[in-house]
């Protein structure tokens, strides 16, 4: 008999939340990712206990320009995620032991049908898929990122939003006892988005659950965030709980604390400079020199429509 | 050892000074600078600059209240650290950062008012670093103090230049403010009264004083 360590021994929920997730991620991913360094045992199982970066999954190893994917190890080390802390190197320490099951989100305001899911329903009802992105923060670094999880839209239409509905309104778990950052009472929590209706129902926009062909670590916005890579990453609201279909345009997080600096809209555009820093060039996470930041992070072909008509000078 | 007794401020002084750009260059070479080298850099050598030119604003204070004659002396050597650092720091940001592209730099940086102020703040302290050695100070008598009072201003561009880069949370910044309202209060003839008829050093020297008069 082979003898297993104790510490070796998986927890059955995070077992069991892994194979849910695997599920999920499905058929697609199981036959055409490449491993990279995997280690795994002789049945297949992969190991318990080993960092995150170790076993990893990705189709290919770029995005659609050809730039190569951001390390692992940046992408769970380098987190804007107040929650937390202010530090981006303090995130994945202190968000080690925030607890992602169990974990509902209610989907509702002007909709039809409210739904309310935990995710084990979320990742079986909506298949999961690979989505390689461009992340322009709005610090003027950036990365590109294997997400994992599936487009917005989809659940937005099982939710069968009213006439009324023109925005949908994100917010993030308020839990000051797991999330230390939001015991600083300087800041009003919790974290809060929002999208125009049409935005969110456009297919670049994803819920993800996951990165590298694994469920999303607490630091990147576990269990589910948003991800809209043509506009500016604090747009891409992490730890979610709610989502509200609504009429009036959301005050998100930042509009309320620098109205000027950050907008609602905060699509990339290298012509509208913020007001204390050029948002012209940029610098890849990895990289030593800059590179030109390009009109809505490269999905102007895409996305460029959705604006026709308006000053986006004015509408940042 | 006398040797010792007369320099272990200065020789602490350096020590200091120097332990940030070791742990920088080790931390560097084992590439912990977190996955961006270039902004943990420019982030350390900004504070390490900040917090040495308060250090040297902080000297007349210290010397008022301990009469310690030998803590100005070392006005000079942190104000030379401090001006290493800004320089690293302005050196990262130019070199490293945009790759000496001055178009970019042009583009991005010169209608931005942090990057001015911080540019000045950094010229003011080059002049003061290279006009500190005392073949300037006799050279330039009286006007070597006026230009020297040059620091204040640098010591306030500095920190706007701090303040106006913060995102929203500007409690850090506030608090260099804060140091240095402190530190100027000093500078103000009727608090610097107050705080001489209280110190004792101060007064036991009057009184050794008086004693020798009347002797």
């Amino acid at each position: 008999m082979i003898k297993v360590r104790s510490h070796e021994i998986t927890p059955e929920r995070i077992y069991i939340s892994r194979r849910k997730f695997m599920v999920g991620v499905g058929a697609l991913m199981a036959s055409t990712l490449i491993p990279i360094g995997c280690k795994r045992s002789e049945d297949g199982i992969l190991l318990p206990g080993t960092d995150f970066c170790e076993v990893t999954q990705v189709s290919r190893d770029t995005d659609e320009l050809g730039v190569k994917l951001t390390s692992c190890q940046a992408i769970i080390n380098y987190n804007n995620f107040y929650e937390f802390s202010e530090g981006k190197e303090d995130v994945a320490t202190l968000s080690r032991n925030f607890k992602t099951s169990p974990w509902t989100i209610k989907v509702g305001g002007l909709v039809s049908k409210p739904l309310t899911l935990d995710m084990d329903t979320l990742l079986r009802k909506y298949p999961q898929e690979e989505r390689i992105y461009r992340l322009r923060c709005v610090e003027a670094w950036s990365m590109v990122i294997p997400w994992v999880g599936f487009s917005l839209s989809k659940l937005l239409k099982d939710v069968e939003p009213t006439s009324q509905a023109k925005y949908v309104r994100f917010e993030t778990l308020l839990a000051p006892e797991q999330m230390p950052g939001q015991k600083d009472k300087f800041f009003d929590w919790p974290y809060v988005e929002g999208l125009r209706l049409d935005e969110a129902m456009h297919n670049l926009t994803i819920l993800a659950t996951g990165l590298y062909g694994k469920p999303l670590p607490p630091q990147d916005g576990a269990p589910v965030r948003l991800v809209v890579p043509w506009k500016y990453g604090f747009k891409y609201i992490k730890s979610i709980v709610k989502i509200d279909l609504v009429t009036e345009m959301p005050v998100s997080f930042w509009m309320k604390y620098a109205p000027q600096e950050y907008g609602f809209y905060a699509n990339v555009n290298p012509d509208v400079t913020h007001p204390r820093w050029s948002q012209s060039s940029e610098r890849r996470i990895g990289e030593i020199n800059r590179i030109k930041t390009l009109p809505f992070n490269g999905y102007a072909d895409e996305v460029a429509h959705l604006y026709t008509g308006m000053d986006l000078g004015k509408f940042y | 050892m006398r040797w010792f007794r007369t320099y272990w401020l200065h020789v602490l002084t350096h020590i200091g000074a120097l332990i940030p750009l070791v742990l920088l260059f080790r931390d560097f070479t084992q590439n912990q600078l977190s996955a961006d080298p270039i902004k943990e850099i420019q982030l350390r050598t900004g504070s390490y600059a900040l917090i040495l030119l308060m250090l040297t604003l902080g000297c007349t204070p210290v010397y008022i209240i301990s009469g310690l004659k030998q803590v100005l002396q070392l006005r000079q050597l942190l104000g030379l650290y401090a001006t290493m650092y800004a320089g690293l720091h302005f050196f990262n940001f130019v070199g490293l950062d945009y790759g000496f592209d001055f178009a970019l730099i042009r583009e991005d940086i010169f209608e931005k008012r942090y990057a001015v102020v911080g540019f000045a703040a950094f010229l003011i302290l080059l002049a003061l670093a290279l006009t500190s050695a005392n073949w300037w100070r006799k050279r330039l008598g009286r006007n070597w103090k006026r230009l020297h009072r040059l620091i204040y201003a640098a010591a306030f561009l500095s920190i706007l230049h701090f303040l106006w880069q913060v995102k929203v949370d500007i409690r850090r910044p506030v608090i260099y403010v804060v140091i240095l309202a402190i530190l100027l209060a000093f500078r103000i003839p009727a608090i610097k009264e107050i705080v001489y008829s209280r110190s004792k050093w101060l007064k036991k020297r009057r009184d050794d004083n008086s004693q020798l008069d009347e002797a």
